[in-house]
């Protein structure tokens, strides 16, 4: 079992190194990268190219370790036991089964997906670390054990908006994945718009680079930013001479609402297109 | 197996333990990996770091470990592919390490000494090393012509890459040793986002408290840290000085990530606060602040952060009279201790590079009056100096 990239996704060589020993071993893989890289993605291609269920588990600041692995429902068994509903008695039935549950519990091996684990409290991949090890954990009011028939795949995101603890990061593997070159880009473009124009992609990516260049960006325009442009860029037909023309008038790229995110970042290449007219005028 | 390798990564100060060399040889043995060198660098980097700031150090590591490991075939010629050596220079220098190369002379005069040079050499060994030489003096050779190491005379195609991906270093702006620019000034503003969850519990936590009334079967009430950054810092800028950019960096940096704390409070100062202070730079010698009122104003739980080079006269610090532009009655070193006497947590920020730090003695001086809590202004430092200042006293 080797992930060699879809159909949909260009997966790069260090990252399919990093895929194929996560999963050969089974430890997780913790992957991080600008915004828009294809973080996510990454999860849902790795299921799709070995054909098992992806259950995603998306992490938020309220999110707890516990919720998981499972949950007791304690106030509507207490609310039950006051309607003397007869499902009171079994404590089972107000155990709720969390992601991991879900996945160690599949019958066909399931990718994990854990996505945005930095967005948590910090002791959240701490309270993680023996279930993702052994893969196994107590239900403690029913006194079950729950184990992972076979070890999923488990994929970890993050943003960096915190740091992971040194004793989680030991039991991963890691990739960073890095902004795309050209080259990779035309492929990732490619694999996107099968039939698009060769020229208009060399346009696009000409201003697309050049945007990303420009210091002092609040946002850079990332890959899904990108793949956005070129979508509307085919949609709307322009003529290729209007991305083709760099004079100074057009210095604002066409439809640039998909690439600029951000009224500062519109309005620094306002400024630069009107410095840029100046000059155009004074040479 | 590899264990010089691990050896040679912790001396590097990466964090890799035996758990993550275990792991490296459990997926080697697993046949995860087809046996290239470049193979082997992707499944031994993914193993052993786990942190982007490392990757530069790895590469630099790894290239150093297992220099020479790729078979070197002897081409038999010494004709250089200009333009392929030229492709490589462009694509693979930065603009600093362009403008160096220009001192030499332009292209077509350091390509033609290059050819010259390797004609020569190859006259003179016969059948030796096709390569110029490495290091010394010569600019010429791996290591010697530039930090990348272009290695001359390879054939590109029999080796697949004459760069090796690890000596590409494209990791290196992500090293956390980097003074803060432009690029890292974002990870730099996260470092300070840093929620700081103190304080007592008090907060009435419904959902805990509603779940944990039913479990229990009496009333049971929670309460949690109300989370809310209560970090109150007053920033110390040393303006009209050779740092001023790395200064304004610096507020730009803290004022950008002003909503996070509590209270943010900015005073200039020029080489070392004495009795007064200013907030407008403009108005620096109308409208000043006396020392003692901010003491007496700011309660002891605010956090100090001074930012300046602390490079000047060792008089500036521990001489009455001692300050360039006015008469202070007192030293600078009376005023500092003044200050750090009041407020327990405070850390200075020094934008000059840590290892020059030794050579300056008013860099040793105000070191030892802050008791070391002096960190360079880099990703690392800045850290460093956060997690001093969060830390519990």
């Amino acid at each position: 079992m080797r992930f060699e990239g879809t159909a949909g996704y260009v997966a790069t060589d260090d990252l399919k190194v990093a895929v194929n020993a996560a999963t050969t071993l089974r430890r997780p893989l913790l992957i991080k990268g600008e915004p828009g890289t294809g973080k996510t993605v990454l999860a849902g291609e790795i299921a799709r190219s070995f054909g098992a269920p992806l259950i995603e588990w998306n992490v938020k600041s309220t999110t707890k370790a516990q919720q998981g692995l499972y949950e007791y429902d304690a106030v509507s068994r207490l609310r039950d036991g006051q309607l003397g509903d007869a499902r009171v008695r079994d404590i089972s039935n107000y155990i709720r089964r969390g992601k991991m549950w879900e996945a160690f519990t599949s019958p066909a091996l399931p990718v994990l997906l854990i996505d945005e684990i930095d967005k948590a409290d910090i002791e959240f991949p701490n309270d993680l670390l023996t279930e993702l090890d052994r893969m196994e954990f107590d239900v403690y009011e029913t006194g079950e054990r729950v184990r992972a028939a076979q070890r999923p795949i488990v994929i970890i995101t993050s943003n960096n908006e915190k740091d992971l603890p040194d004793a989680f990061l030991r039991r991963c593997f890691f990739h960073y994945i890095k902004f795309p070159d050209r080259g990779t880009m035309e492929a990732i473009v490619a694999v996107h718009f099968p039939d698009i124009q060769n020229t208009l992609v060399r346009e696009a990516l000409n201003i697309f680079y050049d945007i990303r260049d420009v210091p002092g960006m609040k946002k850079k325009p990332s890959t899904s930013e990108l793949l956005d442009w070129l979508k509307l860029l085919m949609h709307e037909d322009l003529p290729l001479d209007v991305l083709k023309s760099r004079d100074t008038k057009t210095l604002i790229p066409p439809l640039h609402g998909a690439l600029l995110k951000n009224e500062q970042d519109v309005m620094l290449f306002e400024r630069l297109a009107f410095m840029s007219r100046r000059q155009g005028g004074q040479g | 197996m590899f264990l010089n390798f691990l050896a040679e990564l912790r001396a590097a100060k990466i964090p890799a333990s035996l758990k993550e060399h275990l792991t490296l040889l459990e997926a080697m043995k697993a046949d995860v990996i087809d046996y290239k060198v470049e193979q082997f660098y992707y499944l031994a980097r993914s193993c052993y770091v786990k942190d982007e700031g490392l990757l530069d150090r790895f590469d630099q590591v790894f290239g150093k470990v297992f220099k020479g490991i790729e078979t070197v075939i002897d081409t038999g010629t010494a004709e250089i592919p200009e333009e392929w050596l030229r492709k490589v220079a462009e694509l693979h220098l930065t603009e600093e390490e362009m403008a160096e190369i220009k001192k030499l002379g332009s292209w077509d005069e350091i390509m033609e000494t290059l050819k010259k040079r390797l004609e020569e050499q190859k006259g003179r060994h016969e059948g030796g090393s096709k390569w110029i030489g490495t290091g010394g003096t010569s600019p010429f050779g791996a290591n010697g012509y530039n930090p990348e190491g272009v290695r001359i005379g390879q054939d590109a195609g029999r080796q697949g890459k004459a760069i090796k991906v690890w000596d590409k270093r494209e990791f290196k702006n992500l090293d956390a040793t980097v003074e803060l620019g432009t690029r890292n000034i974002k990870l730099a503003l996260r470092r300070l986002r840093r929620f700081a969850r103190d304080g007592a519990a008090d907060e009435l936590d419904m959902d805990a408290t509603v779940s944990g009334t039913a479990k229990k079967a009496y009333l049971d009430i929670v309460m949690r840290p109300e989370r809310h950054n209560a970090v109150k810092v007053l920033l110390f800028l040393d303006v009209g000085g050779s740092m001023d950019p790395f200064i304004k960096l610096c507020e730009e940096l803290f004022s950008a990530a002003r909503t996070e704390f509590k209270h943010l409070e900015f005073f200039y100062f020029h080489n070392c606060p004495y009795e007064a202070l200013w907030q407008d730079n403009r108005r620096r010698w109308t409208e000043r602040t006396p020392t003692l009122d901010l003491l007496h104003k700011f309660p002891h739980d605010y956090k100090l952060v001074f930012v300046g080079d602390a490079s000047m006269s060792p008089y500036e610090i521990n001489y009455p009279g001692g300050s360039v532009e006015h008469w202070n009655e007192e030293s600078g070193e009376t005023w500092m201790r003044r200050m750090l006497d009041v407020y327990p947590a405070a850390v200075w920020l020094n934008p000059i590079p840590e290892a020059s730090w030794s050579h300056g003695q008013s860099i040793q001086m105000m070191k030892s009056i802050m008791e070391d809590r002096m960190y360079p202004l880099t990703l690392g430092g800045l850290d460093l100096a956060m997690r001093e200042l969060t830390r519990a006293r």
